[in-house]
C-alpha cells in the first residue's frame, strides 16, 4: 500500500492532474495503435490466443508438479532455489544470500514481484544499497514514486520532469531536456553502478521446467547486464510463471513483446540456465531463484478466480482500459493497477484491504478482448463484486469476503428484488414512475454532476404493447 | 525455508488436476520461406528496428571491418579468441588495436566498460520473423561481449537464418541441452521510458551491425 | 435458424420506464418482415443491475421471474446488447448449481440483440425513405465486446441511402456508463463520458445512434448537460422512423 490516504482522494488527486492525464491518453493511444498493426489477422491472432491460454492452463494444471520439476532442473544446472510463503520470507531470504556474500551494493533489472514484496526499502533497511538499472524504474526511484504502470513504470513523467529530477540529482550533467541526451547521462551514471555492483537481482518472465531456465525480456539491456557482471545473480518469481516445455517459450514470448508494447520482439531476451561454469570467463558465480507464493496458491485454490494467474504480465490490458487512461496507475494504489490490479490485488491482499477496486471497471470488456491468454477479466471482477457482498463466507472465500456488504445498500437490492421479481407488483411500480415523471428532478444526485436525470415516459413499454395488440403469449 | 516448500506444494497440490499434458493447439505452419527470402526478411526487420545490415561474400568481412572501423573512428576492438578473433588479430590493420578477452571479466572490468569501442561475434543463427540474432555465448566469446560495447558487430552466416523461434528451438533440439546463457538479441539497445520516445543505447549497444555472409 | 414465425421481446427494464418508444420500433420492425413477435407482460429485468453489483441472490430471483414469460422454444430479441449479453453470457453463470440451470442455459442460446436478429436471422433489406442526415454510431461494449454485433449495426445504417455515417474518435472506448459504477464512480465516470461527448462533437453527426439505452441515458444526458445540440437515439427507433410510410 502506498500514496497514502483512501482510494477516492487517490481518484481525485489523479483526475486532477491535468497533464498526468494527457500523458496517460497519448501514451495508451500509441500502446494501442502498436498493439494493433503487430496483429493484421485476426484469425492468426485468434489461434495465437488460444496457444497463449492452453500453455497457461496446463501450467496451472500442472502447477506443483511443475514446480518440483523446475526445482529439480535449476539444482541440477546449480541454480539455488528458495521458496517464500510471503513477502517477509522472500526479503528474509535475500538479505540472507547478500549478507553471505558479503554484498553491499546491489543493481536490479526490472521487477513487479520485487515491487510487491517492497525489497528495495527492505535491503536498504540492512544498508544495501538498491539501485533500479532499468531507465523507467530508475527514473521514479531517484523520484522516490512508485511504477505508475507494470511496463513502462514512469510514463506519468514528461521529459521535463525528468530533466530536472537529474539535474536535481547529478548537478555535474549539463541540463537537457533532448531525450538522447538523457538516456546518454542515464547510461553514463548506470555503468559505473554496474561495474562495481556486488549482486544483481532481476524478475523472471518465464521459468522452464524442462530445462531448468530462467527467461528475461527486455529493451535496454540492464537485464542481461545485472545478470552477468556482478559476481551473484538473484532471480525472483511468483510460483505462476512456470512452463512445462521450452517449446511453450516461442509463442508466449510472440504474445507477450506485442501485446505489451507492440515489439514484434523485444531487444533482448535471455535464458539463463546455468551460474558461470568452469573455463568461462563472465557471468556470477552463484544464481538464485526465489520462489514467492504470497497469496496465489490461496487463488490458486478458488477454481472460479484460478484463471488470473494465467497472467503473463504484458499490461496489454492496462493499455486497453478507459479507466486507467483517465486515472493512471497510482490512483489505485497497488502494485498492479488497471484492470489486472482489479482483479488480482483484491485475490491477493483481501477484499477487506483493496476490495474497492472492483468498483474501478464499467465491465465493458476491452481488457479480455485484448488479454494474450484469454484471461476472462470482467468476469473476475464481477465474481469478486459478488464475493465482497457475500451474506456467508465459507472456507472457500476470498480473505475478506462479505467485508463490503453495507446494511442500506443490501436491503435496496431486496427491495429491487421484491418489485422486479413479481410482475403484479412491478406493474404498480412501474405505472407510479411514469405517472410522477414530473417530479424527478433533472439535476439532483451524482448522476447528474455530469448529465441531466433521464424522465421516464408517460407510458411504460408493457402500455404501449398492450395497446397496439402485440399479443401477450 | 523447506517449511515455505512444504507449505507451497501441499497447498497447490490439494488443488492441482494433474490432468497432464493435454496437447497444445498445433503449431502454426511455418511459411517455407526460401533462404533468400529470409535473408531479405531478417534485414527488413533488423533494420526496422535501427540495426544496420550488410550482406557480404564470405571473407569480405575482414575487409569491411578494416575499412569501416577505422572510417568510423572506432580504435579498441574486442574479439573472443575463436576463429573470429584469430582473423582479427591476423588481419586487422594498425590503426586498429586489438583486444581479445581471454581473461576473466574481473581482471579487467574497467577496460571492458571504459575502452572498448567494438566488439566483434560470430552467432549461432538468426531468426528472419523477428529480426533477431541467436546467440550462444562461449568461453570462447563470452556473454559480455555482447552486452557492453558500444557497438556490436555480429557475423551471421546466411544459412543458419530459420524462419521463426520455434522453429529453431525444435529443429536443433534445444531442450535436449540448454547453455549456460543464450541470448536472442533483436536490434541495439533501447528504451521508451522518457515520454515514449525511442532513444538507443541505453545500456548495451548503441549500435548493433550484422554482417550477413554466403 | 433462419428466419423463425415467432419471437418474444424483451423490453429490458431501461427502456420499459424511459423508452417505451424503441421496443415498440424495435417490434414493428420484426413484425413488418411477417413474424409474429409476442410480447409477454409478466416480463421485468433480465438481472443486470443486481449481478453487476454483487447480488448474485437477488440478481437469480428476478432473472428466474423473467425466464418463466419464455416457455416456447422460440428466438427471444432484446433491442439491447447488455441485457442480451447478459442473458446470453451471464445466465449461464448465475443459475450455474441451480435445478433449472439447463432451462437457462436453453433460454441463454435463443436469445439474440435486436441487429443481430434483424441481420443474421431475417436478413432484413430496407429502404430509406428519410432526409439526408450525418450520424456517429456508437456500438456499445457489450454489443461490441460481450455479443460481437458492434459490425451488425454498422450494416443496417449502412442500408439507409440518405445516411451519411461519421466516426468518432477512439469510437471502441467505452462512455463511462456502466451502470452502477456511474453513481459508484461518478468522478471518473463524468471525465469518461466528456471525453466521448467531445469526441462525438468534434465529428459533423447531428445524431448519434446505438444499440444500448444505457450509453445513450449517459451520453445523450452529457450532451444536453453540455447545451450540445446532437441529438442521441436508439437504433430501433431511428430505423423505424425512416422506413415507416405513412399511409
Amino acid at each position: 500500500m502506498k500514496q497514502g490516504n483512501t482510494l477516492s482522494d487517490r481518484i481525485n488527486n489523479s483526475l486532477g492532474k491535468a497533464q498526468n492525464r494527457q500523458n496517460f491518453r497519448s501514451a495508451m493511444s500509441g500502446l494501442m495503435e502498436k498493439r494493433a498493426a503487430q496483429f493484421p489477422d485476426d484469425e492468426k491472432l485468434a489461434k495465437l490466443r488460444d496457444r497463449g491460454r492452453e500453455i497457461r492452463a496446463n501450467s496451472l494444471r500442472n502447477l506443483p508438479y511443475l514446480l518440483i520439476e523446475l526445482e529439480k532442473t535449476l539444482t541440477e544446472n546449480g541454480i539455488q532455489v528458495h521458496w517464500a510463503n510471503n513477502s517477509f520470507e522472500a526479503n528474509q531470504i535475500i538479505v540472507c544470500l547478500l549478507q553471505q556474500n558479503d554484498a553491499k551494493s546491489v543493481v536490479k533489472g526490472k521487477s513487479m514481484v520485487s515491487e510487491e514484496i517492497e525489497l528495495n526499502s527492505f535491503l536498504e533497511g540492512h544498508g544495501i544499497s538498491v539501485l533500479e538499472s532499468d531507465l523507467g524504474e530508475f527514473i521514479i526511484q531517484l523520484a522516490d514514486e512508485t511504477p505508475s504502470h507494470i511496463i513502462m513504470p514512469a510514463i506519468h513523467k514528461t521529459k521535463k520532469e525528468i530533466a530536472e529530477l537529474l539535474h536535481e540529482h547529478f548537478p555535474e550533467l549539463p541540463y537537457t531536456e533532448d531525450v538522447d541526451q538523457l538516456t546518454q547521462s542515464a547510461r553514463k551514471i548506470l555503468r559505473n553502478k554496474f561495474n562495481q555492483a556486488d549482486a544483481g537481482i532481476s524478475g523472471v518472465n518465464f521459468a522452464v521446467a524442462e530445462t531448468g531456465t530462467l527467461c528475461l525480456v527486455e529493451n535496454e539491456g540492464n537485464g542481461g547486464m545485472s545478470s552477468t557482471v556482478p559476481p551473484l545473480h538473484i532471480a525472483i518469481t511468483g510460483i505462476e510463471k512456470v512452463v512445462e516445455k521450452l517449446a511453450d517459450v516461442p509463442p508466449l514470448l510472440n504474445l507477450l513483446t506485442k501485446s505489451a508494447t507492440g515489439q514484434t520482439i523485444t531487444t533482448y531476451f535471455n535464458m539463463i540456465s546455468r551460474p558461470r561454469q568452469p573455463g568461462e570467463k563472465d557471468g556470477p558465480e552463484a544464481v538464485h531463484l526465489v520462489l514467492l507464493d504470497n497469496g496465489r496458491s490461496k487463488i490458486y485454490g478458488n477454481s472460479s478466480l484460478q484463471e488470473i494467474l494465467h497472467c503473463i504480465r504484458c499490461g496489454s490490458c492496462i493499455n486497453h482500459c478507459p479507466v486507467y487512461v483517465q486515472l493512471g496507475g497510482h490512483a489505485y494504489g497497488t502494485v498492479y493497477p488497471g484492470p489486472i490490479g482489479c482483479a488480482l490485488e483484491p485475490m491477493r491482499l483481501g477484499i477487506n484491504k483493496v476490495g474497492g477496486l472492483t468498483s474501478l471497471c464499467t465491465l465493458c470488456g476491452a481488457c479480455e478482448q485484448v488479454c494474450p491468454v484469454q484471461i476472462p477479466l470482467p468476469k473476475l471482477i464481477n465474481r469478486l463484486r459478488a464475493e465482497s457482498v457475500l451474506r456467508r463466507a465459507d472456507y472457500t472465500s476470498l480473505i475478506g469476503a462479505g467485508s463490503m456488504r453495507k446494511p442500506l445498500e443490501s436491503w435496496g437490492w431486496r427491495i429491487w428484488k421484491w418489485i422486479y421479481r413479481n410482475p403484479a407488483i412491478y406493474r404498480v411500480f412501474s405505472l407510479i414512475v411514469t405517472r410522477t415523471r414530473e417530479l424527478i428532478p433533472a439535476r439532483m444526485g451524482r448522476w447528474a454532476r455530469y448529465r441531466f436525470n433521464p424522465k421516464p415516459a408517460r407510458r411504460t413499454m408493457h402500455e404501449l404493447a398492450r395497446e397496439a395488440g402485440f399479443d401477450n403469449e | 525455508m523447506s517449511r515455505a516448500r512444504e507449505q507451497i506444494l501441499s497447498a497447490l497440490q490439494q488443488y492441482s488436476e494433474n490432468g497432464g499434458y493435454r496437447g497444445i493447439v498445433k503449431t502454426p505452419k511455418e511459411e517455407g520461406l526460401s533462404k533468400e527470402d529470409r535473408v531479405a526478411r531478417i534485414t527488413q526487420m533488423m533494420e526496422a528496428v535501427h540495426g544496420e545490415v550488410h550482406r557480404l561474400l564470405d571473407r569480405e568481412w575482414m575487409k569491411w571491418i578494416n575499412t569501416e572501423l577505422p572510417k568510423r573512428g572506432y580504435k579498441h576492438i574486442l574479439v573472443g579468441s575463436g576463429d573470429i578473433g584469430k582473423i582479427v588479430n591476423v588481419e586487422a590493420m594498425d590503426s586498429l588495436q586489438i583486444h581479445s578477452y581471454t581473461a576473466e571479466i574481473e581482471e579487467w572490468k574497467d577496460q571492458l566498460f571504459n575502452q572498448v569501442d567494438v566488439s566483434i561475434t560470430s552467432t549461432r543463427g538468426g531468426i528472419a520473423s523477428t529480426g533477431s540474432l541467436v546467440i550462444w555465448p562461449t568461453s570462447a566469446e563470452p556473454r559480455l561481449m555482447y552486452f557492453v560495447p558500444p557497438v556490436h558487430v555480429a557475423l551471421l552466416n546466411a544459412e543458419d537464418i530459420f524462419e521463426s523461434f520455434e522453429q529453431m528451438v525444435i529443429e536443433q533440439k534445444w531442450s535436449k541441452e540448454m547453455p549456460t546463457n543464450s541470448l536472442l538479441v533483436s536490434g541495439p539497445s533501447k528504451t521508451a521510458d522518457i515520454q515514449q520516445v525511442l532513444a538507443y543505447g541505453v545500456h548495451g549497444p548503441k549500435q548493433l551491425v550484422v554482417l550477413i555472409l554466403g | 435458424m433462419g428466419k423463425p414465425s415467432e419471437i418474444y421481446f424483451m423490453a429490458t427494464c431501461l427502456a420499459d420506464l424511459f423508452y417505451p418508444k424503441v421496443g415498440i420500433a424495435g417490434m414493428r420492425l420484426i413484425q413488418r418482415e411477417g413474424i409474429r413477435v409476442v410480447f409477454p407482460q409478466n416480463q421485468t429485468c433480465c438481472g443486470q443491475p443486481a449481478y453487476n453489483s454483487g447480488y448474485r441472490a437477488e440478481a437469480l430471483d428476478v432473472a428466474r421471474s423473467l425466464m418463466s414469460c419464455f416457455p416456447k422454444d422460440i428466438p427471444i430479441v432484446v433491442p439491447s446488447g447488455s441485457c442480451a449479453g447478459m442473458i446470453r453470457h451471464q445466465w449461464p453463470e448465475l443459475f450455474h448449481g441451480q435445478p433449472d440451470a439447463q432451462n437457462a442455459l436453453n433460454v441463454s442460446k435463443r436469445t439474440y440483440e435486436l441487429t443481430q436478429f434483424l441481420v443474421d436471422q431475417v436478413e432484413i433489406e430496407l429502404d430509406d425513405l428519410g432526409p439526408s442526415i450525418t450520424v456517429a454510431i456508437h456500438t456499445s461494449c457489450s454489443s461490441r465486446n460481450e455479443m460481437k454485433v458492434a459490425s451488425h449495426i454498422e450494416s443496417l445504417v449502412s442500408q439507409m441511402k440518405n445516411v451519411t455515417v461519421v466516426e468518432q474518435e477512439r469510437k471502441a472506448e467505452c462512455c463511462g456508463f456502466g451502470g452502477s459504477f456511474a453513481i459508484k464512480q461518478a468522478e471518473i465516470s463524468g471525465a469518461m463520458v466528456k471525453d466521448k461527448t467531445d469526441a462525438i462533437g468534434k465529428t459533423e453527426a447531428s445524431k448519434l445512434v446505438s444499440q444500448d439505452c444505457g450509453c445513450l441515458m449517459n451520453i445523450g444526458g452529457a450532451l444536453r448537460k453540455q447545451k450540445r445540440t446532437i441529438e442521441v437515439q436508439h437504433i430501433a427507433e431511428f430505423l423505424w422512423d425512416r422506413v415507416y410510410e405513412t399511409g
